[in-house]
C-alpha cells in the first residue's frame, strides 16, 4: 500500500505530470495564469474536483453501464465543478469574477476525465481519491510556476505584493496571451530535453 | 451591453480569437493540426456545432433556465446539449449523407469535449448577449478557431523539414508558433474590442 502512494505520487507530480508530460488542460494553464492568486484558486479547485470526481466514479464503477460510462462520468464531474462554483462565489467573488469562464471549464479539463477513466475506473475509491489529489497538485504545480514567471515579470509582484520595487521595467508582453504560449513552451522544451537526456 | 452583432463577428474572429486571445480547445488544437485537410475537416465540424449549440444553449438558457431559477444548473445542461446534439447529428449524417459522415465522422466526437464549445456559450451567458448577439458570436468563434488550427497546421506543415531542437518538437513546438501568431493578432486589436 506504502509503495503504491509513492509511486503514485512521483508519478503524478513528475514522471507523468499531467501538464508537461501529457499536455493536457492546457486552456486553463495558459488562460489563468497572469495572476498568482487567480492561478492558486484555480489549482485547487482542479485538484478538488479531480480527487472527488476520480473517488466517486471509482465508488460507483460497478454500477455505471460501460456504455454510458462518459455521460456519467461528465455529469458527476460537473456536479463538483458547480459546487466549485458557487462556494468561490459566495467566499471570493472577486476571484469568481475573474477566472469568470474558466471555472466552468474544469468540466472539460481533459486531466480529470483522463484520471476518472485511466484510474478510477479500475482502482478502489481510497486510492482513486489519491491519484486524483496528486495530479491536480501535479497540475497546480505547473501552473503556480508559470504565474511567477508572468507575474514577477509583467507587474513585479508575487501575489499582489511589490518584489522588484522601481526600477524594474515592466514587460507588458508577459500579461498579454502571447507570453503564455511561449512560456509554458519553453517550460515543455527543458523537461523533454532533460527527459530525452535521461533516457540515452 | 449594446454591440453590434456584426462587430461581434469580426471581433470573434480576428480581434478576440477564441484560441489565440481565450485560449479555448487547445487540446484538439494541438493534437490535429498536424496536417492541413484534417484540421480543415475538423474546423468545419467546429464551426457548424458552435453555431448551432451556441443558439441552442441560448434559446435554453433564456427561456427555461432563467424562469425557473435554475441558472446555476446551467453548466450540466450545456454540456448535455452539446453532448445530445453531437450525437444526433452523428446518427443522422451517417443514416443520410454518408460521404460528409466519413469525412467529419471521426471528429464530431472529439468536439463534444472541445471546451471550445462549452467556452462560448459560457461568454455568452456571462457577457449578456442578445438573440442575434449570441448567434454571431457562435458563427464567429467557430470561424475563428477554424482559422487559428487551418492557419498551425499550414506553418507546421512547411516546416516539417526543418530541424528543431529534440525537446522542442510536437507540442512545444506547436506552442510557439501559436504564440507568435497571437502576437501577429494583437496588432489588429484596434479594430474592434468586445472583450
Amino acid at each position: 500500500m506504502n509503495s503504491e502512494i509513492k509511486a503514485i505520487t512521483e508519478k503524478d507530480l513528475w514522471t507523468e505530470n499531467p501538464v508537461i508530460r501529457q499536455i493536457l488542460g492546457i486552456c486553463s494553464a495558459l488562460a489563468v495564469t497572469n495572476l498568482m492568486s487567480n492561478t492558486l484558486i484555480m489549482g485547487l479547485g482542479v485538484t478538488f474536483t479531480t480527487a472527488f470526481s476520480s473517488m466517486t466514479v471509482s465508488a460507483l464503477r460497478h454500477v455505471i453501464p460501460t456504455r454510458i460510462r462518459m455521460m456519467v462520468q461528465t455529469l458527476i464531474i460537473a456536479s463538483y465543478v458547480i459546487i466549485v462554483d458557487i462556494v468561490l462565489k459566495a467566499y471570493m467573488p472577486e476571484v469568481s469574477a475573474n477566472l469568470g469562464p474558466y471555472v466552468g471549464l474544469i468540466i472539460t479539463n481533459c486531466i480529470i476525465m483522463g484520471r476518472c477513466e485511466a484510474y478510477g475506473q479500475s482502482n478502489p475509491p481510497g486510492l482513486a481519491f489519491f491519484d486524483g489529489l496528486m495530479s491536480g497538485l501535479g497540475y497546480t504545480m505547473v501552473l503556480m510556476f508559470i504565474s511567477v514567471i508572468r507575474e514577477l515579470m509583467g507587474f513585479g509582484t508575487l501575489f499582489g505584493i511589490p518584489i522588484l520595487g522601481e526600477w524594474w521595467t515592466r514587460w507588458t508582453i508577459m500579461v498579454m496571451p502571447a507570453s503564455a504560449f511561449f512560456v509554458l513552451a519553453t517550460i515543455i522544451w527543458v523537461v523533454q530535453a532533460r527527459q530525452s537526456k535521461e533516457s540515452v | 451591453m449594446d454591440i453590434n452583432p456584426i462587430v461581434i463577428f469580426f471581433a470573434s474572429i480576428f480581434t478576440s480569437n477564441i484560441v489565440l486571445t481565450n485560449f479555448l480547445g487547445m487540446c484538439s488544437y494541438l493534437s490535429i493540426s498536424k496536417d492541413l485537410k484534417s484540421s480543415w475537416g475538423l474546423g468545419q465540424a467546429v464551426i457548424f456545432v458552435m453555431a448551432t449549440t451556441t443558439i441552442l444553449n441560448f434559446l435554453v438558457y433564456k427561456y427555461i433556465l432563467v424562469p425557473t431559477g435554475l441558472e446555476y444548473l446551467r453548466y450540466i445542461v450545456f454540456i448535455i446539449i452539446v453532448a445530445a446534439f453531437v450525437q444526433l447529428i452523428e446518427m443522422i449524417l451517417e443514416r443520410f449523407m454518408t460521404n460528409l459522415y466519413y469525412a467529419l465522422g471521426i471528429f464530431l466526437p472529439l468536439i463534444t469535449v472541445n471546451c471550445a464549445i462549452l467556452g462560448v456559450a459560457l461568454f455568452m451567458v456571462i457577457r449578456e448577449y442578445t438573440f442575434l448577439q449570441s448567434l454571431a458570436y457562435g458563427v464567429g468563434g467557430g470561424i475563428g478557431w477554424a482559422l487559428a488550427i487551418v492557419a498551425l497546421a499550414g506553418i507546421r506543415e512547411k516546416v516539417d523539414e526543418t530541424k528543431v531542437p529534440k525537446g522542442l518538437q510536437g507540442p512545444g513546438f506547436a506552442l510557439i508558433v501559436t504564440g507568435i501568431m497571437a502576437m501577429a493578432f494583437i496588432g489588429l486589436s484596434g479594430i474592434a474590442n468586445i472583450q
